[in-house]
């Protein structure tokens, strides 16, 4: 890929260029609060799978800068096609730690009764945070038809839809950014870059110059953002909400960024990334720019990283033993939410698995384990 | 001989064609230095370069679809679908397109590719790492679809897709990928397809199963033997085309019969075993065929265990159509 200058807005120095983020000193406490709640989040499931307590992870590390950038475009009336690797925006509107940890133990407390993996997260309060599909690119052409959808409903909100650079090779990238852009839907397309599709490269995903260059075949402007710095994704990704809601249409921006871990707990990435890529962006951490600019605000003394931490902490060990205490899902969740209406040939299986434990006594569980 | 994994055998039948057929090429996602997420492809890069196993973009539609003008143009492509439940995209270029090539050119064209794709449940990843869509495929005219259960058939079923002159989709039991063990003959061999596999003989109850319920069977049926319930087991191992006089002669051979699958039961394979029986054994039968399958409702993630046949259930349904 050819270089091509990423926006940046917080330079070395902690400075930002004249540019005003329009964020209260609140707002930008809850940014950083937010980028240390993700990591810490993100390490407390590492452990919990390391130790065996869940089955699954997907590491944030390195990427809360996108992840809450973005989110502090979105209002609670948008909607958020969000993908596995999207913590930060679901904890910076207020999703509860707590709720995420029932559905990566998967108990009877998780909103989708046990039946999606880890990190496969469904909120609908305080914004709707849209049912997680593992299948790469198949929620992108989702977003354009919510986005229609609230045009002709004469609303002003936004879709927004994230997707990592393997997303962009998927047939749902194409059709959705084709009819958004024949549309003009308001919605912003948020390719997370990472750099990497499990093992895969960039050179293996595309010949394109940048991933935001896609757009243009479709009519759809692109953005290419520094996805460390989280007030230069924002800038982008306001502007391209702001535009949507006035009725401009949709944008696509790429967030180049990198995965400071596995693309899951099952992945050994020291098999195929060198180290010297992994010190190279550990330079870059996207918390300490943040820092440096809250630092030349005069904000450094209430952001006190070490004190938020060990609150943070607290906070989610507590979640997990929450969580874990709950025990697995009833049998019955097998059977509902199939239909609105339980069919009868289902209510009959049901039925036969009752009769069958009760006589032969329960399934066991196996002790398969996830490769990916 | 060696005593392999399943997974190994699959990738010693890579291996083992690679170096016999310079046509034979690997694609897919993450099968390049990763050696693929379960490792099916390991060592490949390394052994024989990039330009016969390599990584592609993540677009199941590009693979399959690459593949079918790879093999119109004499390459031997195999291709790598992540998991089964990622194949969808590709679904258009299966259906439509690699199995009816042969048929609407009238044979001036056709597209020998194998499909590999880990399928089923057992490793605890829910609705989309978990499904069985062979029922798809089968209904497919113009595709095979096969299905190992051990190291050995897997490494000669799959050197026999490779070497088929049509399209195969060859489905791998991720639950048995390093569950089971087996000797496997070093260097080129076959397993022909269309062919069943007894893996066990009996004369009561005959239970039929493919992938990763012929261990689940093969317990049940040592179960039911304790119990004086003599039972025969079937791996189908091909299921299109399926070899349907051993599938007679077996179920004729007990008059009892159980099918197992762990795919939902209705439209599932199991309903194809029931009608072959009913249409051209039925006067053998002493008892109704039970099936015993996954529930018709998606793939549940923490339940799993509940969802999958178990030896419980098989047991169960073998005591049914033996007491009947
Ligand atoms: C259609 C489909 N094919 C394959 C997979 C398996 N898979 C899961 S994540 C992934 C890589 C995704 O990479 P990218 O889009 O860059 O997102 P990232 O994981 O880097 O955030 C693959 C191939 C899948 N989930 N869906
Ligand atoms: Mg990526």
């Amino acid at each position: 890929m050819k270089a091509t200058e990423p926006l940046q807005v917080i330079d070395s120095k902690g400075g930002a260029n004249g540019y005003d983020p329009g964020l209260s000193e609140e707002e930008l406490l809850h940014c950083y609060r937010t980028m240390l709640k993700v990591r810490v989040f993100d390490e407390t499931c590492l452990k919990l799978q390391r130790s065996g307590r869940i089955g699954f992870s997907i590491p944030n590390e390195g990427i809360e800068a996108t992840q809450v950038g973005a989110a502090t475009a979105m209002r609670k009336t948008d909607w958020l096609f969000a993908s596995y690797r999207d913590f930060g925006m679901a904890l910076y509107h207020g999703i509860q730690p707590v709720d995420m940890m029932h559905n990566m133990f998967g108990n009877a407390a998780d909103n989708s009764r046990g039946r999606q993996m880890p990190v496969h997260f469904t909120f609908l309060e305080p914004i709707r945070f849209v049912s997680i599909s593992s299948p790469i690119g198949t929620h992108l052409p989702h977003a354009v038809g919510a986005a229609f959808a609230a045009k002709r409903r004469g609303e002003d909100t936004v879709a927004f839809v994230s997707f990592g650079d393997g997303g962009t090779s998927s047939l749902g990238f194409h059709s959705a950014m084709n009819f958004a852009g024949v549309w003009k839907a308001p919605v912003v397309f948020l390719c997370q870059n990472n750099g990497w599709a499990i093992s895969c490269p960039s050179e293996d995903q595309t010949a394109s110059e940048s991933y935001a260059i896609k757009g243009k075949a479709y009519g759809v402007p692109g953005v290419i953002v520094d996805g460390n710095d989280l007030l230069a994704v924002r800038k982008a990704v306001l502007e391209a909400a702001e535009r949507a809601r006035a009725g401009g249409g949709p944008t696509l921006i790429e967030c180049k960024t990198f995965r400071m871990g596995g693309h899951s707990t099952s992945d050994d990435p020291t098999k195929y990334i060198p180290k010297e890529v992994f010190d190279a962006w550990r330079k870059k951490d996207p918390i300490l720019r943040f820092e440096k600019y809250l630092k030349a605000c005069g904000l450094w003394k209430k952001a006190d990283r070490a004190r938020i931490e060990g609150e943070l902490r607290e906070e989610i060990s507590e979640a997990a033993r929450t969580a874990e205490a709950v025990g697995p899902p009833p049998l019955e969740t097998i059977f509902s939410d199939v239909y609105a209406e339980l069919p009868k040939h289902l209510r009959a299986q049901g039925q036969a698995a009752f009769d069958l434990a009760r006589r032969k006594g329960d399934a066991m569980a196996g002790d398969g384990e996830f490769p990916l | 001989m060696s005593n392999l994994t399943l997974i190994q055998a699959v990738n010693d039948a890579l291996h083992t064609t690679m170096q016999a057929d310079p046509s034979v090429h690997v694609l897919g996602e993450d099968v390049g230095k990763k050696g693929g997420v379960f490792l099916a492809t390991e060592n490949l890069t390394n052994e024989f370069g990039e330009e016969r196993c390599f990584n592609t973009p993540l677009s199941e539609d590009g693979i399959v679809g690459t593949a079918i003008g790879m093999a119109m143009n004499g390459l031997k492509p195999v291709a790598e679908i992540q998991f089964q439940d990622f194949i969808f995209p590709a679904f258009d270029q299966i259906v439509s397109e690699a199995a009816k090539l042969r048929y609407r050119s009238g044979g001036q064209y056709t597209a020998p590719l194998v499909i590999r794709t880990p399928y089923g449940g057992g490793i605890r990843g829910g609705l989309y790492h978990s499904q069985s869509g062979e029922a798809y495929f089968c209904h497919t005219p113009g595709l095979k679809v096969v299905i190992p259960s051990t190291p050995h058939d897997a490494k000669g079923l799959l050197i026999s897709a490779i070497e088929d002159p049509d399209p195969v989709l060859f489905l791998e039991p991720k639950a048995l990928y390093r569950a089971v063990k087996g000797e496997v003959p070093e260097g080129h061999y076959t397993v022909d397809l269309s062919t069943v596999r007894e893996v066990r003989a009996g004369k009561d109850v005959t239970v039929f199963c493919y992938g990763a319920m012929v261990p689940v069977a093969e317990k049940a049926a040592e179960a039911a033997a304790a119990q004086g319930i003599d039972t025969r087991v079937i791996d189908l191992r091909t299921l299109l085309p399926l070899d349907e006089e051993a599938v007679l002669d077996a179920a004729r051979s007990t008059g009892r019969v159980v099918v197992v699958h762990e795919a939902p039961r209705f439209c599932g394979f199991g309903a194809e075993i029931s009608a072959l029986i009913a249409e051209h054994a039925i006067e053998y039968m002493e008892a109704p065929v039970a099936r015993v399958t996954g529930f018709d409702t998606p793939f549940p993630n923490t339940l799993e265990h509940h969802y999958l046949p178990d030896q419980r259930r098989v047991l169960d349904a073998i005591e049914r159509v033996a007491h009947y």
